[in-house]
């Protein structure tokens, strides 16, 4: 198998973008990328997209042939990939195994969703078709509720705190703060998220990311070529995917998400790295419990640890492992299918030293981490500084 | 979430009277129910089961913030319910609030309305749970 | 002959006292209590309805039955206050219980009286030897307008009966017998959110006439008197109109006591008479004697003489009628209104 680069990356700012629209979006993020590699459009020979949710969304399928003709990539071959909300990651993935494979040599990958052209409670519902339709949602269960009772059994089993949850929300603002393409970009205190709404107890409103519409494209492409698009390659050097049980309640632990944790064990593998040379992670944090159980499944801390590591700080920029320096899904946003192509963005310009005021000194290893539903889907990857 | 009437009708049977399933090879219980056993795969013998319908909190929620079809019943609290043979299921437990329940509290299986909203649309029924009086 | 093989009754959670209802509407809450001698009456939960309460009261009947639910070959379910228009009841109740395919099951509608109607079907099917063991569910989640007498005393409750064969039964009924005229004392018309009623007239040409001329029939039907009897259970759409009925058939108010639930729960329509014989057979020994009348609105009476029996030991199978009639939590009147949907737009 070759070894496969990340050569130019693109995003768009996240948030609410009421006048653009999910082929304007998806638009701007891969020009951007390809402008970034210094490609006209005519390098790329397939592409692959991440997104959970647009039949539902915004009534359209068949996205694939959307983007391909509105990028002006026609006739190359373009893909569409779901897996909930970890749509970006797995199309990471295809991109990443099609160069690898040599099936392919340069390709574009992108994620993306336009989530606010309907109302709130719709919207929750459709995200909701993530997890079990016929015997979780539809009996009265909503996507915070299976995370809140993940944070239930979690603070039953080892004594966190909301304090706690909190600390992930704050922090994550916090990065969020220096990053101008973050949804918000103000501070918050973990008083803000104690007093913010309750949305299904133990979460609240602020201990919930938000409804984003955004999208972001990385492209890629042989290591052994690279040089030729950017100065500064970025090598993926491990990509593994798990599954588990559709349901949460069919799994063995809920204070933890298995997938993740074998996902990243093979990827640790992939690589030849430990956790402890990690410098950087974009986690899944769509809700402020799923950050506590990524730290841990990563093995940056131990089982039960990760809240007291989050209150102390320990995972802030400068401090012992950087997460979620983008904002991660809670600050920076998180359009569902976008998400995990943004980590990748993320982590290639903290490894480029790119990050601007959120730059990571030191940056060589980074890793993502992106899950599907309630952990049923979850994907990690490694990246390298190429020197 | 609107669910269509041939869906709604093949679920009735397992959502009123908690059907899953059993494998005979390796005794595992599994809710809702499945065809092949995860744990012996092909080597399994999977059989239908009617649970007993008493069992424990195991996590629990309570929900302010509604999907469509449940705005009038909030607040309600959802649980993951471990049965007596081991299997798990998610199911509202009724007539109490999150103060009222802990992890552990032993709670019995009742037939209550699951969604009712659209006034001229159809009832579904099904299984729920309530705390079981010391 | 027939009799109850097994029963079950069910009364939802939640109360709502008179006094706070009375308070919404200016009333003096002494004079309700003591007018109308209902002190709270149970409400269903927002999720709750005629059909699930039923489920709950057939569950403990096939419990102290002791039979599988598969060999029910009948299923009747009273109530005025029937989840659909149209769909049946009986046949929600089925599946929930495991009883289908093989068994015939309807809806009945007789205002209060719909549940014994069942019971009376239920003994023609088991006497002729149609059926081996039929069911009869007397259930109501009834609603009175909002600021009428009837909302002090509509309740929501059920109660579950099997009948079967004699040498099977706890309960023997030894004979039934029926009063019925076209008498429009109250009455809901089709697609109306509440009833309405003739006020006083309800009373003499309504329920005393025909309670009365039911229990005095059957007496009779039986070379009866009211001495034959430990228990009477009439129906009981207040406190007040079965103490009078009872005193004008000179039958003792120690008689009627254990069977007079509606002071603590209201009226609970179909469920309402069925459920006083309920809280009865959970106290009572072999050989006692119950004698029930029932009314139901429109208007008619089904009158039963019950002779207790040995079997009566099974009821310990199921859960009593006590266990949810003690159980309770109150409502204040805006929750209340809001589980019996109220509000407009909901």
């Amino acid at each position: 198998m070759r070894k496969v680069a990340i050569v130019g990356v693109g995003m768009t700012k996240f948030g609410e973008h009421w006048e653009r629209g999910f082929r304007d979006l998806v638009t701007e993020a891969g020009v951007k990328a390809l402008e970034d590699a210094g490609m006209s459009g005519a390098e790329i020979s397939a592409g692959y997209v991440g997104t959970m949710a647009a039949g539902s969304l915004i009534g359209q399928e068949h996205t694939g042939a959307l983007i391909a003709d509105y990028m002006g990539l026609n006739p190359i071959p373009i893909t569409r990939v779901e897996g909930a909300c970890a749509s970006g990651s797995l199309a990471l993935r295809q991109g990443l195994m099609a160069v690898a494979s040599g099936m392919h040599d340069v390709v574009v990958v992108g994620g993306v969703e336009k989530m606010t052209d309907l109302d709130t409670a719709e919207v929750s519902e459709i995200l909701g078709g993530a997890g079990d339709q016929e015997w979780e949602l539809f009996l009265g269960a909503t996507f915070p509720a299976l995370y809140a009772m993940m944070a239930r059994r979690y603070m039953h089993d080892y004594g966190a705190t909301e304090e706690m949850l909190a600390s992930v929300a704050v922090k994550n603002h916090k990065h969020g703060s220096m990053n101008p393409l973050a949804q918000f970009q103000n501070e918050i205190t973990i008083q803000d998220v104690l007093d913010s709404k309750m949305v299904s107890d133990p979460l609240k409103i602020l201990d919930c990311s938000p409804l984003t519409d955004g999208a972001a494209a990385v492209v890629l492409a042989p290591l052994d070529i690279a040089k030729k698009y950017t100065d500064t390659p970025i090598e993926i050097v491990a990509s593994a995917q798990a599954s588990d049980t559709i349901t949460l309640h069919n799994r063995d632990s809920i204070t933890g998400v298995k997938a993740a944790r074998i996902a990243a064990q093979a990827a640790y593998k992939q690589a030849g790295v430990s956790p402890s040379q990690i410098k950087v992670a974009e986690v899944h944090d769509c809700f402020t419990i799923a950050e506590l159980m990524a730290i841990e499944d990563l093995g940056f801390f131990p089982k039960g640890k990760g809240g007291e590591a989050s209150l102390n700080g320990e995972t802030q920029i400068g401090a012992k492992i950087p997460i979620n320096t983008s904002g991660g899904l809670k600050a920076a946003g998180h359009p569902v299918g976008a998400t995990g192509i943004k980590q990748a963005v993320e982590i290639a310009w903290q490894l480029q030293g790119e990050a601007g005021k959120r730059q990571v000194s030191g940056a060589d290893i980074g890793l993502s981490h992106n899950v599907g539903g309630s952990g049923a889907t979850a994907v990690v990857h490694i990246y390298k500084r190429v020197n | 979430m609107k669910e269509s009437i041939p869906l709604t009708w093949r679920k009735i049977p397992d959502r009123y009277r908690l059907l899953g399933s059993v494998c005979k090879n390796c005794n595992g219980y599994y809710f809702p129910a499945r065809h092949v056993c995860p744990k012996c795969r092909r080597k399994g013998k999977v059989d239908g089961y009617q649970f007993s319908g008493r069992g424990r909190v195991f996590s629990f929620t309570e929900i302010h913030a509604p999907p469509a079809g449940f705005e009038d019943q909030i607040p309600y609290v959802m649980a993951i319910v471990e049965l007596a043979e081991g299997a798990r299921c998610t199911a509202e437990i009724v007539d109490v609030l999150s103060k009222d329940v802990k992890i552990g509290d032993e709670v019995e299986m009742v037939f209550r309305k699951i969604q009712s909203h659209d006034p001229e649309g159809l009832i579904h029924y099904g299984f729920k749970f309530k705390k079981v009086k010391k | 002959m027939v009799g109850i093989v097994g029963y079950g009754a069910y009364v939802p959670k939640y109360r709502i006292k008179s006094e706070v209802i009375a308070k919404v509407w200016g009333e003096d809450p002494d004079r309700i209590k003591n007018g109308l001698g209902v002190h709270e009456k149970a409400v269903a939960s927002n999720d709750e309805d005629a059909a699930t309460l039923a489920v709950e009261a057939a569950k403990i009947a096939i419990q102290r039955a002791g039979i599988s639910p598969k060999k029910l070959g009948a299923l009747y379910v009273g109530s005025e206050s029937h989840p659909y228009a149209v769909k049946p009841t009986a046949t929600i109740v089925a599946e929930a219980i495991g009883a289908t395919p093989e068994l015939t099951a309807a809806d009945l509608e007789f205002a209060c009286k719909a549940g014994t109607a069942g019971i009376q079907m239920c003994m023609g099917l088991v006497g002729s030897g149609m059926v081996d063991y039929g069911m009869a569910i007397g259930t109501d989640t009834s609603q009175g307008r909002p600021g009428d007498a009837l909302e002090y005393s509509t309740g929501c409750g059920a109660a579950a009966y099997i009948i079967g064969k004699d040498a099977e039964s706890l309960a023997i009924i030894e004979d039934t017998y029926s009063y019925t005229t076209d008498t429009p004392d109250f009455w809901r018309r089709n697609g109306a959110d509440y009833p309405s009623h003739g006020g006083r007239f309800t009373g003499p040409p309504g329920y005393f006439k025909h309670v009365k001329n039911a229990t005095l029939g059957l007496l009779k039907k039986m070379n009866g008197k009211v001495e034959d009897y430990d228990y009477f259970i009439f129906h009981q759409p207040n406190g007040k109109f079965p103490r009078a009925v009872a005193k004008m058939l000179g039958v003792p108010n120690e008689k009627i006591e254990e069977g007079l639930l509606t002071p603590h729960i209201g009226n609970t329509y179909s469920g309402s008479s069925p459920l006083g014989l309920a809280n009865v057979l959970d106290v009572a020994k072999a050989g006692d004697r119950i004698f029930v009348t029932s009314f139901g609105s429109g208007a008619g009476s089904d009158a039963f003489s019950i002779r207790v029996t040995d079997n009566i030991k099974n009821r310990e199978r199921g859960k009593p009628a006590s266990y949810f009639i003690e159980q309770k939590e109150y409502l204040d009147y805006a929750t209340y209104a809001k589980y019996r949907r109220k509000f407009k737009g909901m």
